[in-house]
């Protein structure tokens, strides 16, 4: 038996370490990785209104030129999956909401469900709003 | 394989092994049993060197805690039966704690983390003694009673990829716990516990992966009292930021 460091009250512990991959093996794990990808998709949309707002600032031609532009499949490919990194931010911000705030009715706390369901309201409005404002002007 | 499971028991001696390895061991499978009952079955009948902690074998001790199938479990609450007649059923020590000896895990940096967070109701003013006890409505009691439930068995830990990474974080279990002293209107700390919590180690390590309030036997809730926790670190930040400075001196007597 080969002698190694350890002392009566001391023994050696043994320390799994922590792999780079940690988060493949569990579907839970990934979605959350996923999840903190979604800021990447929140950063890339908000730089892409910069550039709308510029061209639109720019005049018509500039703003012509900017729609050419995002018509190119690969800017159509990776929008589409920019917006499904979007809802899922939206949908994971949504569900947080009533776990950082409980909400007491009465001293009765207020099910996880109706804190959440506002959220999600006024999302379903807010959308219904901004297609009905673009659809009528185009 | 007629009524019989195999267990692969992680076992590691530390004065003679590396690392620890894998021992399949095989036992009855019966309906009633759980995890722990095999554990024990294999102590009592097949390897008295088998080493692990429990004590109630009620979910109550919070000592029985292990990985069972890579989940953090208590065994003494984990059937047999959900892994089905003939099945293969890894069981290991808790993730990201340091084993001691086969299953058996170290706390003392568990229970210096839980100590770290003030657990206890701190008081300014000095009542004496025969002022009475402090009076408390259920609705008060209800406030915190939820995280006041943890038994500390540290499953939220084996749960929690932060912690594993940063080994420094407080965790899940702690800080849920001194949200129930904040929440506790006994209590006069909760300003005192914010300064000491509100930092990357403290609360704003947690990243909300949810998975301590998933893998929780008491229903503690710990993801949400961070979240909670972050809220009010946050208003108390902005509060700070907006209101003039000179406040805490407010209401208090002043002599010529």
């Amino acid at each position: 038996m080969t002698q190694l460091p350890s002392t009566e009250f001391h023994p050696r512990w043994y320390r799994e370490p922590v792999s780079t991959y940690w988060w493949i093996g569990s579907w839970r794990y990934s979605l959350f990785i996923l999840r903190e990808l979604t800021s990447v998709a929140v950063a890339w949309t908000v730089v892409m209104l910069l550039f709308l707002l510029r061209a639109l600032l720019s005049g018509p031609d500039a703003y012509t030129r900017w729609l050419h532009r995002m018509q190119s499949p690969v800017l159509i490919v990776l929008n589409a999956i920019v917006m499904c990194f979007l809802l899922l931010h939206t949908i994971t911000w949504f569900n947080l909401a009533p776990r950082a705030m409980p909400v007491r009715v009465n001293g009765k706390r207020v099910p996880e469900v109706l804190v959440a369901a506002p959220n999600y309201g006024l999302w379903v409005v807010a959308s219904v709003v901004i297609a009905w404002f673009v659809l009528r002007t185009s | 394989m007629a009524d019989k499971i195999v267990l692969e028991i992680a076992r590691y001696a530390p004065e003679k092994d590396e690392k620890p390895s894998f021992q399949s061991f095989e036992v009855p499978f019966r309906k009633e049993w759980v995890v722990l009952d095999a554990l024990n079955h294999i102590k009592d009948k097949m390897d008295g060197s088998l080493t692990y902690r429990w004590s109630c074998r009620m979910g109550v001790c919070g000592s029985c805690g292990m990985m069972v199938n890579g989940e953090p479990k208590l065994t003494c609450a984990t059937f047999l039966s959900s892994y089905g007649n003939g099945a293969k059923v890894r069981v290991e020590p808790l993730r990201y704690f340091p084993v001691i000896r086969d299953l058996v895990t170290a706390l003392s940096d568990f229970l210096v983390k839980l100590q770290s967070v003030k657990p206890w109701l701190i008081r300014h003013d000095d009542v004496p003694l025969s002022a009475g006890e402090y009076l408390q409505t259920p609705e008060q009691l209800d406030l915190y009673k939820q995280f006041s439930m943890c038994i500390n068995c540290t499953l939220c830990y084996a749960a929690c990829p932060v912690v594993g990474l940063e080994p420094t974080f407080v965790g899940p279990a702690a800080l849920a716990l001194a949200q129930r002293y904040n929440m506790d209107n006994r209590d006069q700390g909760a300003e005192e516990r914010l300064g000491l919590l509100a930092h990357p180690e403290g609360i704003w390590g947690c990243t909300f992966v949810g998975e301590c309030t998933r893998v929780c036997p008491k229903h503690v809730d710990p993801a949400g009292a961070i979240q909670q926790y972050k809220l009010k670190a946050a208003l108390e930040w902005v509060k700070g930021f907006i209101l003039p400075r000179g406040h805490e001196d407010a209401g208090k007597e002043v002599r010529p």
